[in-house]
């Protein structure tokens, strides 16, 4: 057992480092910051100018192919990429979902010049990507979506009408494309009336509203269709086969869905070496102890496994199960470390200004954002029904929706 | 990066897992608990055979120098199969004492005899229910002979010779040192206690005078060290106790219908199951980290350690514990073998300390890691 790179990956590593070290900012020297705002100009602005940066580099599209303009590496590359770049604070965020998702998906479905025309823009930050997938109805149980696609005639490559409704989605606001799932049939069982499309943004009879979320940001939105109209052209797979596709972005989503952010082990040890209690400092309290030995625990077993992970990476295998346990683990961990952080500031743990909240609000903030981080990407819930059913091999829940037309289904509303 | 055993290592993990399949299966376990018999000396005989017990003992002290990886990789196994033997006593705690304190004289004298099995060794640390601190050991040691009473003491009954924690000198505030006692010699009364786990045994040692011979010079810091060496090995133990017991539950809920399905297809189960193996993964990353830490004598093996103990005892907890509600009624049934694991997960729990001790020293060795 050791730590070591192999020569390929130390040359790529110290690469990584040098343009890290003379293009970005290292965490270890800039101020902690609370909150990410990437809806604001500039922070757009800022996120665009480092992806370009990143694309003259070399380090976009890491395992993307050469042809489209990635780089053709290993995902251990890729993982080594990340490992550097967190110790940089880098505009990051953005471009995640179109490139962790869309544009695998592109690279799946779409047709060579569809290949050649999107890959390279979404590389170089040009053009951002969004994923137009959970609805009202349909978000854990997502294929129960009902934003109708319908044909414009009957020629086979007829074009496509959109009506109906999407909500979650991340970044819409900004975004010039998008991935976008619909029923283009309601009276066969509910996964095969599904079909795939990419659209622009801009089109005609799209509206967007953002979600003000429980922390005040807005980091979400609400998607309108009326008669929105999409080239069969820009279908992606057969009709019909909607949910093959969804299911080729969503296992690039286990991959992009990260870690929970801070406060984690450390903002909390640095909270308490600086708290006293009624009988001394926080630190010397047993209570304390045993919670920090807690977080300390898991946070250090998702970093072994991490390590684990990179090693099947760097031998060629694929990624283990690492993924679906780490935002179970972070997120509920993020949550509790929040709540103890304020529980640790007494009374004041309710006040979020900077100015008078220890660590310039981080737990209030944490308190405000993690439960999002236990629903996104796929609850809590349904990540234990993946761990159980594809890792462990248990039965699937009882489906009362695998038969029967789509549109006979019960939905609890009149 | 290469944190993964290797393919040699995982050969021998395929062995040791047929061998005690074969060896060690429940029937065999089950002998240990239900008569008197301490420990299974077949299986002790052909451990030493085998050359698993110096697994980690260099060939010049009659080890067969594997080294402490292959020590972890059999550990997982042992506690696996529950083998019913006094390996972590002899091994974990006495064969690595006397590798990281003795002296050439002791190395020469005492390892060849560990490796082959012939001789039994156990630490005697805890004297009653309260904590092993330095200050609360009242057992001392004065012109070479020592005195006091050791409980409990794991193997303590069976072994040939016990290290012991006591005083140098009677006075207050006297500081703890390392002792070696021959169990078999003058002044040394042992009694077997039940435990609730009599697939090991546990003994009260009462010193009365008995001649003891120092081992190391440095006393607490030293114990430290031993037990952090010693955590790392159980938690392996821990990991594979914990990993056969998620496999059971699994097994049974598979199996078991109830309202016309199985029971591993309601959430209530299969999330529980979900949480066993998320606890499982975490605690054995830990220990990977910790077998790293033992095997190349890094400076984080304090932190690693802990890391590993405490991930792998509330894992261990959480999957035994569980695995019985999963089986139900028939799960706390002496025939059905849920209680077996049970049994074993709170006696490593307890072994080397409580996970309150441990959460506290990880986070001690944290503090001082800062401070350095």
């Amino acid at each position: 057992m050791d730590f070591a790179d192999t020569q390929d990956e130390t040359a790529f590593r110290e690469k990584a480092r040098s343009f890290l070290a003379e293009n970005a900012e290292n965490k270890a020297n800039a101020k902690r910051t609370n909150g990410t705002g990437w809806n604001k100009d500039e922070a757009l602005a800022a996120a665009q100018l480092w992806q370009a940066k990143k694309f003259d580099a070399g380090f976009a599209g890491l395992t993307m192919p050469t042809e489209y303009g990635g780089q053709g590496l290993s995902p251990i590359m890729q993982v080594i990429y990340h490992q550097e770049e967190a110790d940089y604070v880098t505009p990051r965020g953005v471009y995640e979902i179109g490139l962790g998702m869309c544009i695998p998906t592109m690279f799946a479905y779409a047709t060579e010049a569809q290949k050649q025309r999107f890959a390279k823009p979404a590389l170089r930050g040009e053009e951002i990507w969004c994923q137009l997938f959970s609805e009202p109805a349909g978000g854990s149980d997502l294929a129960g979506l009902r934003t109708r696609a319908e044909r414009d005639g009957n020629a086979d490559d007829a074009n496509w009408v959109i009506n109906g409704q999407k909500i979650w989605t991340s970044g819409a606001q900004f975004s010039d494309y998008a991935i976008l799932v619909a029923r283009s049939d309601f009276d066969v069982p509910k996964h095969k009336g599904l079909t795939f499309f990419f659209l622009s943004m801009k089109s005609p009879g799209i509206e967007i509203r953002p979600i003000k979320q429980v922390s005040g940001a807005a980091n979400f939105n609400e998607v309108y269709f009326t008669d929105v109209r999409i080239p069969d052209s820009q279908r992606l797979g057969a009709v019909g086969e909607g949910w093959k596709v969804s299911l080729t972005t969503l296992m690039n989503e286990r991959f992009a869905v990260g870690i929970a952010p801070a406060p984690d082990f450390e903002e909390v040890f640095d909270l308490v070496r600086d708290t006293e209690l009624e009988d001394g400092p926080a630190l010397d309290n047993a209570l304390v102890r045993d919670r920090l030995a807690d977080w300390y625990v898991r946070q250090q077993g998702l970093r072994n496994a991490h390590f684990r992970t990179m090693t099947a990476l760097s031998k060629g295998g694929t990624p283990g199960p690492e993924s679906s346990i780490n935002k179970v683990v972070s997120a509920v961990k993020y949550q509790d470390i929040s709540f103890f952080g304020t529980d640790m500031q007494e009374m004041a743990g309710i006040i979020t200004d900077p100015e008078i909240a220890a660590m310039d609000g981080l737990f209030q903030t944490g308190v405000l954002s993690s439960p999002g981080y236990r629903i996104a990407g796929g609850t809590d819930e349904i990540l234990r029904n993946i761990i159980a059913e594809r890792v462990l091999g248990l039965p699937q829940d009882v489906r009362l929706d695998k038969e029967g037309a789509f549109r006979d289904l019960p939905t609890g509303r009149d | 990066m290469n944190f993964e055993f290797n393919d040699d290592q995982r050969m021998l993990r395929d062995q040791a897992r047929r061998f005690l399949l074969d060896k060690s299966p429940p029937a065999v376990v089950r002998e240990t608990l239900e008569t008197d018999q301490a420990y299974d000396k077949d299986l002790w005989r052909q451990f030493g055979e085998m050359g698993w017990l110096g697994a980690a003992i260099p060939e010049v002290y009659g080890g067969s120098g594997l080294g402490h990886l292959e020590l972890c990789v059999i550990a997982e196994e042992l506690g696996r199969a529950l083998a019913p033997t006094p390996f972590a006593s002899s091994i974990y705690l006495g064969a690595e004492a006397l590798m990281t304190a003795g002296s050439e004289e002791q190395k020469q004298s005492y390892l060849p005899d560990i490796a082959t099995g012939a001789a039994i060794w156990c630490l005697a640390l805890s004297e009653g229910p309260r904590p092993a601190t330095e200050k609360n050991i009242t057992t001392s040691v004065s012109d070479g002979k020592l005195s006091g009473e050791k409980l409990p003491v794991a193997d303590g009954d069976i072994a040939d010779r016990a290290i012991v924690v006591a005083k140098d000198g009677a006075a207050d505030g006297a500081l703890a040192g390392l002792y070696i006692v021959d169990l078999n010699g003058a002044g040394v009364e042992r009694t077997t206690v039940d435990s609730v786990d009599p697939t090991r045994s546990q003994a009260r040692l009462v010193f009365r005078d008995a001649p003891a011979e120092k081992l190391g010079d440095e006393g607490w810091p030293l114990l430290e060290r031993i037990q952090d060496r010693a955590a790392v090995l159980m938690a392996f133990e821990q990991v594979g106790g914990a990993e056969v017991a998620m496999e059971m539950a699994k097994e049974y809920a598979m199996g078991r219908y109830a309202f016309g399905r199985p029971i591993a297809g309601y959430q209530a189960i299969k999330h529980r199951l979900a949480d066993m193996y998320i606890q499982t993964e975490l605690a054995r990353s830990n220990c990977y980290y910790g077998a790293w830490a033992l095997s190349t004598d890094a400076a984080e093996l304090a932190v690693a350690a802990a890391t590993a103990r405490v991930s792998a005892t509330e894992a261990y907890h959480f999957a035994s514990k569980e695995n019985i509600q999963i089986h139900g009624g028939m799960g706390f049934t002496w025939e059905f073998n849920c209680h077996l694991y049970y049994r074993r997960s709170r006696n490593l729990a307890l072994a080397l300390g409580s996970q309150r001790r441990w959460k506290d020293r990880l986070i001690r060795a944290l503090e001082r890691r800062n401070a350095a």
